[in-house]
């Protein structure tokens, strides 16, 4: 496809899926806008500007405007072959975003130390590294991350509920810093 | 003086100094992973410096901001692929000097002109600050509006090519920091009935989807690559020589950095290419360019140098990000309960001092670590690209759940890091989302502070700054409707 003073006028450069996403978008800020009556207030006598429905219409009108110029953009451009493989590749991701989720889900139940070993093995695993080498270097890596960010730094995770069964001793460790 | 002095003393802490040479040398590390980048690590950084004092905390966040395009050099120059995506044009002429087997000269010059860079953008900062100290009181709530509405729109028209895509994520950011419970009239917005939306959408939460979790899942999904860059062998001290033979083109790129850094929106893109381009035209050997310029590298570099220190003028004095990263780094200023703006200058100068000198010394922990390190950094590049990804989506898990412990935020930056994966596969920009977020949040908040003295519009601009930033706006707007016009004129030329 041409470039610069080359391009069809209001055409750019499309990438395959790119027609769904701009119509999910376009669809999306249409539906959005249509709730506005429903999912904000309006104040009697208030001025336009601090009425607490002013600025969500107002984005959301801007988003369908500038979507609706993506959308015809792309729709006078070339297209490329490979929508459908791409919309699937997205759909990929949500198979790693719900790996996420069970570690997050996990954590407060049997404890961070716990969740970020069988996470991290579990990831390499499925990324295709099978050698002890690679488990070796992801549980090494699940061990700084924890005692880095929760025994050295202390940020805020809860400890697992199954640290309540442990022996006196390990228990205490691992519910402060571990 | 006393502020100076005041400055120094509290950079001079053990703890503050242990924060700045940590930060420092890890954002070096986190530049030099391609496919990291210093916005990941500042997002999942960001909340295990809440326990940390403010200072300390904020030393160490700056130091990976300040540092990190360091980094990104080398595998620009090494293995083609930059390290953080304003390294992009450092591959140009980087990359064809490795090639050559020049790859020690390559390095050495990035780092002296980077470490330039870096420098002038600082001496140009520190020369401003009295100015910004006498203009930033000056600025009300017209004003950081008009500032703000300023951004926006040059954050959207800097997306050439892609300003329709970039308007509308602008658009869905200013939409995302509206959700929640209106601060002033205590009504819903937009939460269907869903109590953990009451409290809106965490900016943390929306950077951590859609820079950190993205580029997981981006790296899970890819073929897996690990990368086998060439050893640099040597000295690397030779480059500050060369560097100063072609002083004349780092001073112009480092001089564009700070120009482009100032102007909210714009940032590091631009300034490169600028510096590249005038680099380029002034080269007696400008057919060298793109296979092998010093001078290209120098301007690449230098420039995006020069960047950082000049994006903390718009923020320090009037609390308007620039890029995403200064949005971040706004967070970090207001999670530590240090307020930007014109009170900032007026009451904590000192601390305003304090960054400054933290900002110098960065640079030097940094250019020291270059030099002795350069060898540790090629190993780190090689880690396989999806065993990095299994280590951000760790590491994410810690930003975004040490928030608030909140299964439903961890939910949302999962969405988030979905949608981001999109932007990234259909190469659409993903900035204007947080810069709709951060700089809408700051034009609702002004515009109904500025109501009261407001009677009609005209009204928001019958003071000097505003009505000379309003100006700025139809003048940058004016600007891109007649390039458009022109291009389209001359393909009707054409008879297209």
């Amino acid at each position: 496809m041409p470039t610069g003073p080359d391009r069809p006028a209001f055409s750019r450069d499309r990438r395959p899926g790119d027609i769904v996403f701009a119509w999910a978008m376009l669809i999306a800020a249409a539906a959005l806008l249509a709730l506005i009556g429903e999912q904000t207030a309006h104040r009697a006598g208030a001025k336009l500007p601090t009425q607490p429905w002013f600025w969500p219409a107002l984005s959301l009108a801007g988003m369908g405007v500038f979507g609706l110029l993506h959308l015809i953009s792309g729709l006078r451009s070339d297209r490329l072959p490979g929508r459908w493989p791409e919309v699937g590749h997205w759909a990929r991701s949500l198979e790693y975003a719900g790996w996420f989720l069970a570690y997050v889900l996990a954590t407060p139940v049997i404890g961070y130390l716990p969740a970020t070993l069988v996470f991290t093995l579990a990831m390499t695993a499925r990324a295709g590294y099978r050698g002890p080498g690679a488990f070796a270097a992801a549980a090494l890596a699940a061990v700084v991350i924890v005692v880095l960010f929760r025994a050295i730094l202390q940020v805020r995770i809860p400890a697992g509920r199954v640290y309540e069964a442990l022996p006196d001793g390990i228990r205490q460790v691992m519910m402060l810093y571990l | 003086m006393d502020a100076m002095l005041s400055g120094l003393e509290m950079l001079l802490r053990a703890d503050v100094l242990l924060a700045l040479v940590i930060g420092s040398i890890g954002g070096v590390v986190i530049g030099a992973i391609p496919g990291v980048g210093p916005a990941v690590a500042i997002a999942i950084l960001l909340p295990a410096t809440f326990a940390l004092d403010p200072i300390v905390g904020l030393t160490l966040l700056l130091g990976i901001y300040g540092s990190s395009m360091y980094g990104g050099a080398l595998p620009a120059i090494l293995i083609n692929t930059p390290g953080t995506a304003v390294n992009a044009l450092t591959t140009y002429d980087g990359h064809p000097l490795t090639r050559r087997g020049e790859a020690r000269r390559a390095v050495a010059l990035a780092y002296s002109a980077s470490f330039f860079g870096g420098l002038f953008g600082i001496f140009c900062l520190i020369l401003l600050t009295p100015v910004l100290a006498a203009v930033a009181p000056m600025f009300g709530s017209r004003e950081i509006f008009m500032a703000a509405l300023l951004g926006i729109v040059l954050v959207i028209l800097a997306h050439r090519g892609q300003v329709f895509a970039a308007g509308m994520m602008a658009c869905l950011g200013i939409f995302l920091q509206t959700l929640g419970l209106d601060a002033v009239t205590y009504t819903q917005r937009y939460t269907f009935g869903l109590t953990f939306l009451s409290s809106g959408i965490n900016l943390i939460v929306v950077v951590l989807g859609l820079f950190a979790l993205s580029q997981a899942f981006a790296l899970l999904l890819e073929r897996d690559a690990s990368p086998r860059p060439a050893t640099v062998g040597g000295g690397v001290f030779a480059g500050f020589r060369e560097v100063w033979q072609h002083r004349r083109v780092a001073g112009v790129s480092s001089g564009f950095g700070v120009l482009m850094g100032i102007i909210p929106g714009v940032g590091e893109f631009t300034a490169q290419f600028l510096s590249y381009t005038y680099a380029q035209k002034t080269s007696r050997r400008p057919e060298l360019f793109g296979k092998g310029a010093p001078e290209g590298l120098i301007a690449s570099e230098a420039s995006n140098n020069a960047v950082p220190a000049a994006a903390m003028i718009p923020l320090l004095a009037l609390g308007v990000p620039g890029e995403a990263l200064t949005a971040m780094m706004l967070s970090v200023f207001y999670v530590h309960n240090v307020v930007p703006g014109p009170q900032l200058f007026r009451n904590d100068l000192d601390f305003v001092y304090a960054l400054y000198f933290a900002l110098i010394l960065l640079n030097l922990i940094v250019i020291v670590f270059l030099m002795t390190s350069t060898g540790l950094l090629t190993r780190i590049i090689r880690i396989p690209t999806r065993f990095l990804g299994v280590l951000i989506l760790t590491m994410s898990f810690v930003g975004v759940y040490s928030l608030r412990n909140s299964i439903s935020d961890c939910a949302l930056a999962a969405g988030f890091g979905v949608f981001g994966l999109i932007l990234r596969r259909l190469q659409l920009p993903i900035v204007p989302i947080i810069l709709g977020m951060v700089l809408g949040g700051i034009m609702e908040v002004k515009l109904r502070s500025s109501l009261a003295r407001v009677q009609t519009p005209l009204d928001m601009i019958d003071r000097p700054i505003a009505a000379l930033i309003f100006a700025g706006i139809v003048v940058v707007i004016a600007v891109h409707v007649r390039g458009a016009v022109r291009a389209a004129r001359f393909r009707r030329g054409r008879g297209e």
